[in-house]
């Protein structure tokens, strides 16, 4: 196990910048995942730390050591890659001992090694398959047995899951965090699915556009997100955001007016209010101090436990949520409401949070 | 009832999926099967016949004997030919799949300054005729020595740019993933391309072996040249030997033939397997 540094490192090719002078601590054991979009560089981070891509500028360090022109053998880390890359022509257990090659153990050792892996994961059925014989899932966790014989200072995992069924996914998504549970390795995990980031993660590190947008826990980047961009990020369904008008020193959305008196004063007239979808509930009252929308359903979609609907607030629309029973009918009218301190503010300029309501 | 009834509804379904388009496309398919068997058919016919029999032209010898087969295998000269083949023609292959491989693999999974150009020069020497190239090889086996001697036989052939444009293409298929998986579980370069890159190139590893031994089993031209000693024939200028020397023996040249396409024949079966299996392959990816 080892802590991770990066400190100003940067990407470059040519004249394009991928990852741009990012600053990160990786503490010894922890679970960080890298999310954002397509493009954001997280990718290319994590390649930076594994040695497959060299780096631009910045230092690098791996359990103190400063690695950056060490090659990916010589750092002891360990990658699950997207497409599993195990490899066809050997079976199940040649592809976990494989990780082994070079390791110089007695026979005896790698064999252990390698019935530990299956027995964890699962996988001491299959030993003598091949990767042709078996399941996404298996496969997965193949490639996941081959990280874990090495018993690698750190693993890393380069969107693991994405080529899962959603089931699958979900499976697979407890199994690594078990897996992290049990051994305690430094993890540094990239996925561009926010439910991923958000039940695996010790702590998140959203980026865009090579550059570190916010790192925190999940939590505190769902409850204080620090711009527009992660507060859509973080959470599903993404956070409806509402200009807010300004009217007699107070802002109003909707025709409502803003609830308490913690507006900001200085760029009234520049705020986006963002409501999270499950904060804005219809068919129930939010007692005092809320804020109330009303506006024509222009779809509902049921999902058994609420029911998710689409407002149109008179141009603006949002999606609110309604007990699972409840359906409104597309262009009837509905009023959903939002609780006291539920709302997030930010500078419609730019897109900086303000604070809440 | 229903039992009976579904094999002549099956029949009919049959019948009503023969298209004009196919028949046709058989119909050709077999016009060309037939070119392609009937001269093998007449050289292992013509291997049975006496001397005296060769210009009856009958598929079925009326007198088949297996004496020319006896009197080739017997002669010393024919064995050393094969075996001067089957040397030369081995060689080549092994060397064309490693250097092939090994010049494709860098030139397709590895990035650096003139890779393009370097790859162009490959590509352009496709274009220069063999024809042109003989003297030049000529003189270089004359000043080095080798003249009638396998290395002079074998070296023209030892890479080929055909090979390594066939390889590099095959290796760019290969997902980079695999390569940078094992470099982070810490093998070096040479062994990736080895144990990871090879055996997943396997079906061209093939289709480039057996090119290559059949179009050395079966060179003429340069052994002709290079080779001045009757020991050092190939077995195509040995049966050719047969023509010029004491007329045309057409019953011996068939027999040393028939015999000639045995290896030839057991390579193809040993590695089209490979092939078929890489052609299905490529067919269920992704």
């Amino acid at each position: 196990m080892a802590s991770i540094q990066l400190e100003g490192l940067t990407k470059r090719y040519g004249r394009v910048t991928a990852v741009e002078k990012i600053d990160l601590t990786i503490g010894d054991g922890e679970f960080v995942v890298l999310v954002g979009p397509s493009g954001c560089g997280k990718s290319t981070t994590l390649r930076m730390i594994a040695g497959l891509e060299d780096i631009s500028a910045g230092v690098l360090r791996i359990g103190g050591e400063v690695v950056n022109q060490r090659e990916p053998k010589q750092r002891n880390i360990a990658m699950v890659f997207q497409n599993y890359a195990i490899y066809p022509h050997m079976t199940v257990g040649q592809n976990i001992g494989f990780g082994l090659y070079t390791s110089g153990l007695p026979r005896a050792e790698k064999e252990a090694r390698i019935r530990e892996a299956a027995r964890t994961l699962r996988l001491e059925e299959l030993l003598d398959r091949r990767p042709a014989a078996l399941s996404g899932g298996q496969r997965q966790r193949v490639a996941i047995g081959r990280a874990m014989v090495r018993d690698p200072a750190a693993f890393l995992f380069d969107e693991p899951l994405s080529n899962l069924d959603a089931q699958l996914r979900s499976a697979m998504r407890i199994e690594i965090k078990r897996l992290h549970q049990r051994l305690g390795t430094t993890t540094v995990y990239v996925t561009h699915d926010q439910i991923e980031a958000m039940t695996m993660a010790d702590r998140i590190v959203v980026m865009r556009d090579g550059r570190i947008l916010q790192v925190g826990t999940p939590i505190e980047l769902y409850e204080n997100p620090v711009d527009v961009f992660t507060a859509r990020f973080i959470g599903s369904p993404a956070m409806n955001l509402v200009p807010a008008e300004a009217r007699d020193g107070a802002l109003s959305v909707g025709g409502s007016l803003l609830p308490g008196q913690g507006a900001p004063s200085t760029s009234q007239d520049g705020v986006l209010v963002g409501i999270r979808p499950h904060d804005l509930v219809i068919g129930q009252g939010n007692g005092e101090g809320g804020l109330a929308l009303s506006g024509t359903v222009t779809a509902a979609e049921p999902l058994g436990s609420e029911t998710l609907v689409h407002v149109d607030l008179g141009g603006t629309e949002v999606v609110a949520t309604a007990p699972g029973r409840v359906v409104p009918a597309v262009d009837s009218t509905v009023t959903a409401q939002a609780a006291p301190g539920s709302l997030y503010l930010f500078d419609a300029k730019t897109e900086r949070a303000l604070g809440r309501l | 009832m229903t039992a009976v009834a579904a094999p002549s509804t099956e029949l009919a379904a049959n019948r009503k999926n023969i298209r004009p388009g196919r028949v046709v496309a058989w119909t050709l398919l077999f016009i060309g099967g037939l070119v392609m068997i009937t001269p093998l058919l007449y050289m292992f016919s013509t291997s049975l016949k006496s001397a005296g029999q060769v210009y009856d032209l009958r598929l079925f010898p009326a007198d088949p004997t297996l004496d020319n087969y006896l009197r080739v295998l017997s002669d010393g000269r024919f064995l050393r030919w094969f075996l001067n083949s089957l040397i030369v023609a081995t060689a080549v292959t092994v060397s064309n799949v490693f250097f092939d491989s090994l010049v494709g693999y860098t030139l397709a999974k590895f990035t650096f300054r003139g890779r393009y150009f370097i790859f162009l020069a490959i590509l352009s020497t496709l274009m220069i005729p063999t024809e042109m190239l003989v003297i030049p090889w000529y003189l270089m086996s004359s000043q080095l020595g080798w003249l009638d001697t396998y290395w002079g036989i074998m070296f023209p052939g030892m890479m080929t740019a055909f090979g390594t444009f066939l390889m590099k293409q095959f290796f760019e298929t290969v997902p980079d993933d695999f390569i940078e998986a094992a470099r982070v579980d810490g093998l070096n370069e040479f062994t990736i391309w080895w144990k990871i890159a090879m055996p997943m190139v396997t079906p061209a590893l093939s289709a480039l072996a057996i090119f290559t031994f059949l179009g050395n089993w079966t060179a003429f031209f340069w052994p002709l040249i290079v080779v001045t000693s009757r020991e050092m024939y190939t077995l195509p200028v040995g049966l050719s030997s047969f023509a010029v020397e004491q007329s045309i023996q057409w019953e011996m040249i068939m027999t040393g033939a028939a015999l000639a396409t045995i290896p030839t024949l057991l390579v193809f079966l040993v590695l089209q397997r490979y092939i078929v299996r890489g052609v299905m392959l490529a067919g269920l990816k992704g």
